[in-house]
């Protein structure tokens, strides 16, 4: 096949859906435009700000520097898929219970990358928190109860 | 930002990418986040994506002789490989690319066809004299890295050929290796890296290899050093370095003028050696 567009499957938050895609379609423009998941924010569009972090089966990847015709079979997970029948995830009810945002606008990115962390590393230290979220950016400079979100998850995680 | 329009090609063999590749406008993706990125900001506009990423190209291979690490096996991969931590300078430096969702995508045979000039992987291959294995329609060859990289963003890789595989040496007794940078903390990239080899004999005599990146058009092989390091059997001064490197024309930009990073040049080089000394006092391959 060789084509401006295509075909795409992916499964996105547990639900597998076709899409028809311009090859140039970016996986954040699709989650947002498509999907109307607005969750992943197009903070840089420069792959700096990790604002439009989601999963691609399972682990943590910019939006918008990922292809969506590229990504056939995929399962991606937004921040919208973390909450479950209605109740958030243990990790985003720390973010709230701790402080971990301000605006708002670099949480769902953090919270994703946090759970690609937190998915193999159950009781990360605070250098392997701050390593795993270098690639976030809080534009309110929040960071300090942001790692101590994710530490209270961790704890939380193993506690019960 | 989205990039032009182009055609996108899903490579299920060799044999479809070499095909797709006729194309003089063409471009080969890997894990894309450098060449995306250009895309996004219309440097580059190619007619055509081959995407490669289906091809088996993948993971971190012992064979008689050398380590193989096919060119689409991501940072984190190698980050991650047990393999891959015998050849502590690409370890180290495939750690210190990008962030964590960077690596999980970005491949090693991306980032050297890519050939950024501040990319924090090159030196490894240049320092442990890796083999790029080159394919295309016409056959195969193998490059020493240390010939590959030709300026910025430029190297010996033909428009019909793609790398498939990186091949290093296995490591032998008394060896170990390491790299070191010193990054701008806005973008990560190293405004200097240097990637040494030692190999200790029994006598304390020490014989190194060293990559420099970040500090030229291209990362080089710094021979002078080497023998410098050689004489010394030991860790040179900054300053003694940074006189073997004197005939080398570092860049400048507003990061760091070119006597700067110079100076930083030879910071990470004696950083590097001295821990990959300690690597081979420690007995860490």
């Amino acid at each position: 096949m060789s084509d401006e567009a295509g075909q795409v499957l992916l499964t996105i938050n547990g639900e597998q859906r076709s899409f028809t895609v311009e090859s140039r379609t970016l996986l954040v423009q699709l989650l947002r435009n498509d999907c109307g998941l607005t969750g992943a924010k197009i903070g840089c569009d420069t792959g700096q700000c990790g604002a439009c972090t989601v999963l691609v089966d399972g682990r943590a990847m910019k939006s918008c520097m990922l292809l969506a015709i590229r990504l056939g079979g995929a399962s991606i997970t937004s921040i919208e898929g973390l909450a479950s029948a209605g109740e958030v995830s243990s990790l985003q009810r720390s973010f709230i219970e701790h402080h971990g945002l301000q605006c708002g606008f670099c949480t769902p990115g953090m919270i994703l990358a946090a759970a690609d962390l937190l998915s193999q590393d159950s009781r990360p230290d605070e250098d392997a928190i701050r390593h795993a979220l270098a690639g976030n950016l809080c534009r309110c400079t929040g960071y300090q109860s942001i790692v101590e979100s994710v530490q209270a998850a961790a704890s939380e995680t193993v506690l019960s | 930002m989205i990039p032009a329009r182009f055609a996108y090609v899903r490579a299920r063999t060799a044999e479809e990418a070499f095909a797709g590749l006729a194309d003089p406008e063409a471009r080969v993706i890997a894990g894309g986040h450098s060449l995306l990125p250009m895309m996004k900001l219309r440097l580059a506009f190619p007619s055509r994506l081959i995407d490669i990423a289906g091809l088996d190209w993948r993971g971190v291979r012992e064979e008689p002789g050398h380590i193989s690490v096919g060119a689409l096996t991501s940072y984190d991969d190698l980050v991650r490989s047990r393999m891959a931590k015998q050849l502590g300078c690409l370890s180290d430096g495939a750690a210190r690319v990008g962030d964590v969702q960077i690596r999980n995508v970005g491949t090693i045979g991306g980032g050297l066809a890519h050939a950024d000039p501040a990319s924090d992987i090159t030196a490894a291959t240049i320092a442990l004299e890796a083999e790029l294995g080159l394919v295309s329609a016409r056959g195969s060859r193998r490059l020493d890295a240390a010939d590959f990289f030709t300026g910025p963003f430029t190297t010996r890789l033909e428009h019909d050929e793609v790398l498939s595989e990186v091949r290093f040496p296995k490591p032998e007794p008394g060896e170990a290796s390491a790299y070191e940078s010193v990054e701008d903390p806005a973008s990560g990239y190293p405004i200097a890296g240097a990637a040494v080899r030692v190999r200790v004999a029994d006598r304390g005599a020490i014989q190194c290899t060293i990559g420099i990146t970040g500090a030229t058009g291209h990362p080089f092989r710094a021979l002078q050093v080497e023998q410098l390091v050689g004489q010394q059997s030991g860790v040179p001064s900054i300053a003694e370095v940074r006189e073997a490197l004197a005939d080398v024309q570092t860049v400048g930009d507003v990061i760091a003028d070119a006597e700067y990073r110079k100076h930083l040049a030879a910071v990470v080089v004696c950083r590097a050696t001295a821990k990959a000394l300690t690597r081979v006092g420690q007995g860490v391959e």
